[in-house]
């Protein structure tokens, strides 16, 4: 496990001196505070506005707020994700270093493991300060909402993040382009997501469909709904790449040098 | 004892075969040289003997460990240097070492003390704190030479080691090279002849992925001493001179070189073993009236061997054509 371990530190220590993981980082935050910002006032407007109108304000407006919130997470996580996945294995190959690792005595399992788990951390830290914006709603509301809220949303998108990631991470390594695998990434996400938009149309095919959306399984939890279903959904989508991702890595030993 | 045993070692890339029926082995404590133009199918033998990739057929055993079915443990056992020092440029130099330490096995209790080790051998210890992208060609080359070096493996295989370094550390990479030889098994693969006859106890010599030849240096210039080479320095035209030179029975691989600005040419000239004719040569250049300055035997370096070897058959065919 010791393989494990030196990738692990060495993958955290290139995010940190890798200028894309920070403008990745700092463009999704300013972001995400923007669009809690639009978010926060809209829900604001909407109930004064049924004041106005004398209906008693019903809406659960942290609860909207949440919603809307994580929803506009999931989609940009959606745009992001390619950008820190597809230098994972493509550098790697370029720079020769692939060469080291598969002749050095460590395997398969630990290198991808090793570098999976990296890109899950950055990905957690990368989320943390949006619990600010969350920090700030519940300190504003009266009654505040039920901690398991804020809780499943943030279990969804972490699982969320972690199938998107896997899947980034697989097709980064099949090229040594991270162009073409950033351009893949984003053609794949833009499926997944189309699929979930087709959703409400309904009828027999577009629910299969919208079964196997990497989105749609995300909707119950920022409701605060934790479904077995889509927890085993999740964690086997990512089991399924990071499989494919060790079987990926093992090909390269057959690829033309 | 044997270290490490190739037997019959063939890799098709599709349509084209690298390596060839590659057979050889290498003695505990030895230092191996592959010798072969571009192309030839050193790195690729390389390449299946650190278990980078597989063998289309054919065995390769290190201490012992079959590189395919053991390929772990061979791993553990080995250090090597491919062509390009496969490095990471944002860490530094001491970073960089203590992470292939850890991906080679190597304890955290002696860890320091083996990339300090690695540094010292590989004389780099004022660049330890360097980010590897801010290093010369030369420096980077060291941190390669130290990174096969860092667990101390039985093992070590080296892809042109000494390319970018200039000369002074050529020096020192041979000596280092020497030094570590019979406590570590060595194999290194090479363009530079004179760096095989100075470093290496055998020389493989392998042409388009066949070996052509497994010997002592010493061993293979007196092999092929029977041949002779000549060298004369004429005052002539330098296409009719290459064309009655060729004509001569037994001569074979006349090269003339570029002629001085007095108008003399050198031309040196191959024959076959046990055939003196120097005789004719000197006989035929008179006889055509050009001036005659200087001729004698010049006996076969291990480049010249390297040629006669590598060369395509087609070089040897044309004097033939001549007559």
């Amino acid at each position: 496990m010791q393989g494990f371990h030196a990738m692990y530190r060495k993958e955290m220590g290139h995010y940190f001196v890798s200028p894309i993981a920070y403008i990745v980082v700092g463009v999704f935050l300013i972001l995400s505070a923007f669009f809690f910002d639009v978010i926060l006032s809209d829900v604001i407007q909407q109930s004064f506005a049924m004041q106005m109108q004398g209906m008693p304000p019903e809406i659960d407006m942290p609860g909207e707020v949440l919603r809307a919130f994580f929803g506009i997470l999931s989609t940009l996580v959606l745009f992001i994700t390619p950008m820190l996945t597809m230098g994972i294995y493509a550098e790697e190959r370029k720079r020769g270093t692939m060469e080291l690792l598969m002749t050095s005595p460590i395997t398969e399992i630990e290198i991808v493991l090793g570098k999976f788990l990296a890109s899950l951390t950055l990905y957690a830290i990368m989320l943390l300060p949006t619990a600010g914006c969350v920090i700030f709603l519940y300190l504003h509301s009266d009654p505040m909402p039920p901690w398991r809220l804020v809780l499943a949303a943030y279990a969804g998108l972490l699982l969320l993040g972690g199938s998107l990631l896997a899947l980034g991470t697989f097709i980064s390594s099949l090229t040594e382009n991270q162009l073409i695998a950033a351009v893949l990434t984003f053609a794949a996400f833009l499926i997944v997501w189309v699929l979930d938009i087709g959703r409400n149309t309904g009828g027999d095919v577009t629910n299969a469909l919208h079964y196997l959306s990497v989105v749609g399984h995300y909707q119950d939890f920022t409701r605060g709904i934790v479904d077995t279903s889509a927890l085993i959904y999740y964690v086997s989508f990512i089991f399924l790449f990071v499989f494919l991702t060790v079987r990926s890595v093992d090909s390269m030993r057959w690829r033309r040098a | 004892m044997i270290e490490v045993e190739v037997k019959n070692l063939t890799k098709a890339f599709g349509p084209v075969t690298a390596v060839d029926g590659v057979s050889f082995s290498v003695n505990k404590g030895e230092i191996l040289g592959f010798l072969g133009p571009n192309g030839a199918g050193k790195t690729t033998t390389m390449r299946i003997l650190t278990g980078y990739m597989p063998a289309t057929s054919g065995t390769a055993a290190i201490a012992g460990f079959d590189v395919f079915n053991d390929s772990l443990e061979v791993r553990r056992r080995i250090g090597y240097l491919p062509e390009a020092p496969p490095v990471y440029p944002d860490m530094s130099v001491a970073a960089y070492l203590d992470f292939v330490a850890r991906i080679k096995g190597v304890p955290a209790e002696k860890r320091r003390e083996r990339v300090g080790d690695a540094l010292k051998k590989t004389n780099i210890e004022d660049k330890r704190a360097e980010l590897i992208k801010r290093l010369s060609r030369g420096y980077k080359q060291r941190v390669g030479l130290a990174q096969a070096l860092v667990h101390d493996p039985e093992v070590i295989i080296l892809d042109e080691p000494t390319v970018g370094l200039d000369p002074k550390q050529i020096i020192e990479v041979r000596h280092l090279i020497k030094g570590l030889a019979g406590s570590h098994t060595i194999i290194l693969s090479t363009h530079i002849l004179p760096e095989v006859s100075m470093t290496c106890d055998r020389v493989v010599i392998i042409n388009k992925g066949k070996v052509a030849a497994v010997d002592t240096p010493q061993n293979l210039t007196s092999r092929l001493k029977g041949g002779q080479k000549i060298r004369v320095e004429v005052q002539a035209p330098a296409k009719p001179l290459e064309n009655l030179l060729a004509q001569i029975p037994g001569a074979h691989r006349v090269n003339v070189e570029q002629a001085r600005a007095d108008g003399r040419l050198t031309a040196t000239v191959e024959t076959a073993p046990g055939q003196d004719i120097r005789s004719q040569i000197a006989a035929k250049i008179i006889e055509k009236g050009w001036a005659l300055f200087e001729l004698r035997g010049v006996s076969m370096s291990l480049e010249d061997i390297f040629l006669e070897l590598t060369t395509d058959d087609a070089a040897h065919a044309q004097p033939a054509a001549a007559n």
